[in-house]
């Protein structure tokens, strides 16, 4: 028993000496600053910032000089406090959210077949790469919305998803989870979006899609430098400053929307971009 | 010296811990997606299992035995594994970072690899002196070290194939390492023990 005591005791004594001995030789130097910012960092590992994980980003801040201002789900305030533990005067960041690129639901767009399977958009996307017929349009099965950790997502009960401006953090959690690539994250100041992902040429696109992009240019013409057609595709230029509100009224399929002024039909929420005074209860 | 050279032979490609015998399974399919963290892993896996093999058989020749506590022989040997483990830990970190970022969880893990503490165990169990369990050890960890690399390239090479994607990732990789598995069975019986 003593023998016991006195052995084990004495083995893991000379373990001990040797690791302290070790951990003294050995020392990393951790930046204190990394550790404070990891604290004020939101801790949702969501790689909104583009780096893996919240350590990774706290590391980058202090070693890269990498800008202050990438966690989305912490906002502001954590923008702040990391420039204060950095020293460094806080920037806005361009605060992002994410669009649904498509409008096409069950009732403006054709499926090519009836889909019975699991009711999951990766799941469907597997069988005949999904059953809508327009190859980037919005299952409608509500993959994105269930990964939302925000519950900015909803699905219409014609089954599209749209995402709440208010309530989307820009966690780019949905961009990863939709297996067709339609929801893009865009600078939250514009409201203008070109609602379609399909590249289709036009007369394919309107076999399929009462409200897809046909790539007809008349955007482009109406609002010059605010929008960019690729592969039978227009895009708005999120990085000039032109207005692209002219080349709403002008779209023959109505594929190109301004969420100041509300949501695709169907949609439960409210447009909150442009928010009116409260009127005064009479 | 012809018995420590078959005792190598043996502990590589006969009776290769992982392949042979299915010990450090864990690591063998954890850090095995890339060579250079296999090779790292290895690395790690070879000097632990060594430092462990000589501090595990002074400990029970001139601990336990004299002292008659045998029955204490997991406890100590695991005491003994998992400091060298806190060791190669912070040498590891102090030295590559870029390795110690990549080997992640399944570093400390060592501490609970079967190789490292059946190693151990084997020693006192085969009777091997202390020159034949240093020997023993090293070729032990080799033959870890070689399924490592050896299963690292095949599933370097399995990310470039058209995997139907109902295998894709761990299904396809345990097959692959029954058939590495099967492949060493060509070794077997070329050394006794």
């Amino acid at each position: 028993m003593i023998a016991a005591v006195i052995s084990l005791g004495g083995i893991g004594l000379a373990a001990a000496v040797a690791l302290g001995v070790a951990a003294k030789k050995f020392a990393v130097e951790v930046d204190p600053r990394e550790a404070a910012i990891l604290e004020v960092l939101s801790g949702a590992n969501c790689g909104a910032c583009g780096l893996p994980g919240c350590s990774a980003y706290a590391k980058a801040v202090v070693e890269e000089g990498v800008p202050a201002n990438l966690c989305s789900p912490g906002g502001q305030a954590t923008i702040e406090a990391i420039a204060a533990i950095m020293g460094v005067a806080a920037e806005a960041m361009v605060p992002q959210v994410a669009v649904v690129r498509c409008q096409g639901d069950n009732r403006k767009a054709k499926n090519k077949f009836h889909y019975l399977g699991l009711q999951d958009c990766n799941a469907a996307q597997r069988i005949a790469d999904g059953p809508k017929a327009c190859p980037g349009g919005c299952l409608g099965l509500g993959g994105c919305e269930r990964v939302c950790p925000f519950g900015a997502i909803e699905m219409t009960a014609d089954g599209i998803a749209v995402i709440s401006r208010d309530k989307c953090t820009g966690c780019k959690k949905c961009v990863a989870a939709c297996p067709r690539n339609v929801i893009a994250m865009t600078p939250r100041t514009a409201t203008v979006h070109v609602l379609c992902n399909s590249h289709d040429k036009g007369a394919v696109v309107r076999k399929y899609c009462e409200v897809g992009c046909i790539g007809c240019q008349i955007c482009k013409k109406t609002a010059p430098g605010a929008y960019l057609i690729e592969d039978f595709l227009a895009r708005v230029v999120y990085e000039e400053e032109q207005d692209a509100a002219p080349g709403i009224e002008k779209c023959p399929t109505k594929c190109i929307r301004d969420f100041a002024l509300g949501y695709p039909e169907g949609s439960s929420f409210k447009a909150a971009e442009s928010r009116p005074e409260p009127e005064h209860a009479a | 010296m012809v018995e420590l050279i078959l005792i190598l032979i043996s502990a590589i490609f006969v009776n290769n811990f992982v392949l042979a015998r299915f010990l450090g399974i864990c690591p063998f399919l954890g850090v095995s997606k890339k060579v250079e963290t296999a090779l790292g892993m290895g690395m790690a896996v070879t000097f632990v299992m060594t430092v462990a093999a000589v501090v595990t058989w002074l400990i029970q020749y001139f601990i336990l035995i004299p002292f008659n506590i045998e029955y204490l022989q997991t406890i100590a040997f695991i005491l003994v594994i998992a400091s060298l483990v806190q060791l190669v830990e912070m040498v590891i970190q102090k030295v590559s970072p870029v390795l110690y970022q990549s080997l992640g969880i399944f570093l400390p893990l060592i501490t609970t690899n079967c190789a490292v503490l059946g190693l151990a165990v084997l020693n006192i169990q085969k009777g091997y002196s202390f020159l034949e369990s240093v020997v023993f050890a090293i070729g032990a960890a080799l033959g870890f070290t070689l399924a490592m690399v050896l299963f690292a390239g095949l599933r370097e090479r399995i990310d470039l194939c058209p995997v139907p994607k109902s295998f894709r990732g761990t299904a396809i990789a345990l097959v692959t390492a029954g058939l590495l598995s099967l492949a060493f069975m060509g070794f077997a019986g070329l050394v006794k023990g």
